[in-house]
């Protein structure tokens, strides 16, 4: 296996330009395991971690900008992201192992479009972009036409993931993000749920949920989502949305859960958004 | 490829392919044998060393990742003799079959660095990524706990 350290952005997609079949490794905790596996036989692999472009965190009026090979470690570590970005944190803390957020990165966990990926859910919520590099310029998308499918994005070939762009919450939010999986460190989610609300005067103004591990990528429900709005943030609001909930997602079984124990799951992580969003002491962001 | 690095504290030029995975490198090619291969995955920490200061799992990188790094396993973690988290892990029951020691030593080490004053529930958290089939984990966290307070002592003496 060749390995290639480009230092610069342009270093890297010339590398990619020059090698169309190989394959980008981040922190390289997914693909060496799926190479262990058989699964991926790169024999070109472009390593991102000398690219120090796009490894940084860069605060831009109302929103931050982080480069795709950040590691969860340097989310964790950020007082930016801790502050403003806590659904985001969250997810951060959530993911794997001290062991191996040293080393993960967001880029990654994006790129590898996993359904469970845990920082997908709060990326939806919070709507944020992606930025694609190639060597006739650079393009943004939102980050639901990025991922496609289980694995697939929606990059081409020669191109790259640089950053990910994330609007930072204005006023009053109510942010919630709550994995479960079969145990504390090192799990893959059986569910998650991520969402943001805007409550005025006990009145939910605006209402955004992205459930992983759902579905084949990360699930919004503009059914539920339209149903909330205009409703006061109680137990009986969330209750009443949990069939819409059992209508939008598509649960699959698998070695970690049944499909009908996702589905309660996703629907009953609703009601601990309720005791959040009841949360009379006006946090602006809370878990 | 040729790779150079300092491995615990001295000096490696290997002509190794590059792909290979460090921890087989480190073992097979340096003959430093306290990075453990347990699951290969990188879910039970065994391989856990420090490049550049930080933890980082050796079965999920390449020997190419290694060069130009400062690499420290469990066999270079103390100056002078043992690091106080391998005295305490010894002392205090830390170690029975002895093959999660080196990763869970590297890792409470670098951990200590940073948070020289942790709770348990720290502890535990920051070993959540080393996993212990005889220990059930109480004696290691005492263990860490304790170095916490002999790395305080040791330094308070320095000052």
């Amino acid at each position: 296996m060749n390995i290639l350290f480009p230092t610069s952005v342009e270093a890297a997609l010339d590398a990619l330009q020059v090698n169309p079949t190989a394959r980008v490794m981040a922190g390289g905790t997914d693909l060496l395991v799926k190479r262990r596996a058989g699964s991926e036989t790169p024999e070109i692999v472009v390593c991102m971690e000398k690219v120090a472009d796009i490894s940084c965190i860069e605060v831009q009026e109302d929103r931050i900008r982080i480069g795709a090979a950040t590691t969860m470690s340097g989310l964790l570590d950020n007082t930016d992201i801790r502050e403003r970005l806590p659904l985001l944190h969250r997810a951060a803390e959530v993911f794997a192992s001290p062991l191996v957020r040293n080393m993960a990165t967001i880029g990654g966990n994006i790129c590898t479009a996993s359904p469970a990926a845990d920082t997908l859910p709060p990326l939806h919520v919070l709507g944020a972009e992606v930025e694609i590099y190639s060597s006739s310029g650079k393009r943004c998308i939102p980050i639901s036409d990025f991922v496609v499918a289980p694995g697939r994005t929606s990059l081409a070939s020669g191109e790259l993931l640089g950053a990910v762009i994330v609007p930072v919450p204005q006023g009053r939010t109510i942010g919630y993000f709550e994995k479960v999986g079969k145990r504390k460190a090192l799990a893959i989610a059986v569910v998650s749920l991520a969402a943001l609300l805007r409550v005025e005067s006990n009145v939910i103004t605006e209402a955004r949920l992205a459930w992983g591990s759902v579905g084949p990528t990360v699930v919004r429900c503009s059914d539920v989502e339209s149903q909330l709005i205009g409703s006061a943030p109680t137990l009986d609001t969330f209750r009443s949305v949990g069939e819409s909930v059992r209508r939008a997602i598509h649960p699959i079984s698998d070695v970690r859960a049944s499909a009908e124990y996702r589905m309660e799951v996703a629907v009953n992580l609703l009601l601990r958004l309720a005791e959040q969003a009841a949360d009379p002491t006006g946090i602006k962001v809370g878990f | 490829m040729i790779i150079s690095f300092v491995l615990d504290g001295e000096e490696q030029t290997l002509d190794v392919d590059g792909g290979l995975r460090a921890v087989d490198v480190l073992r097979e090619y340096c003959g430093v044998t306290a990075p453990k291969e347990g699951c290969g995955t990188g879910e039970c920490g065994a391989c856990a060393v420090l490049v550049d200061g930080e933890t980082r799992l050796s079965c999920l990188m390449l020997a190419a990742q290694m060069n130009g790094c400062i690499v420290t396993t469990a066999q270079g973690l103390g100056t002078d003799g043992p690091h106080p988290v391998q005295e305490a892990l010894a002392d205090l029951g830390g170690v029975q079959c002895g093959y999660c020691t080196p990763g869970i030593a590297v890792t409470a080490a670098e951990f200590l660095e940073r948070n020289p004053d942790p709770t348990r529930k720290e502890i535990r958290d920051a070993l959540s990524g080393n996993l212990c089939r005889c220990t059930g984990y109480h004696k290691i966290v005492d263990a860490v706990e304790d170095a916490a307070k002999r790395l305080q002592k040791e330094h308070g003496r320095g000052e």
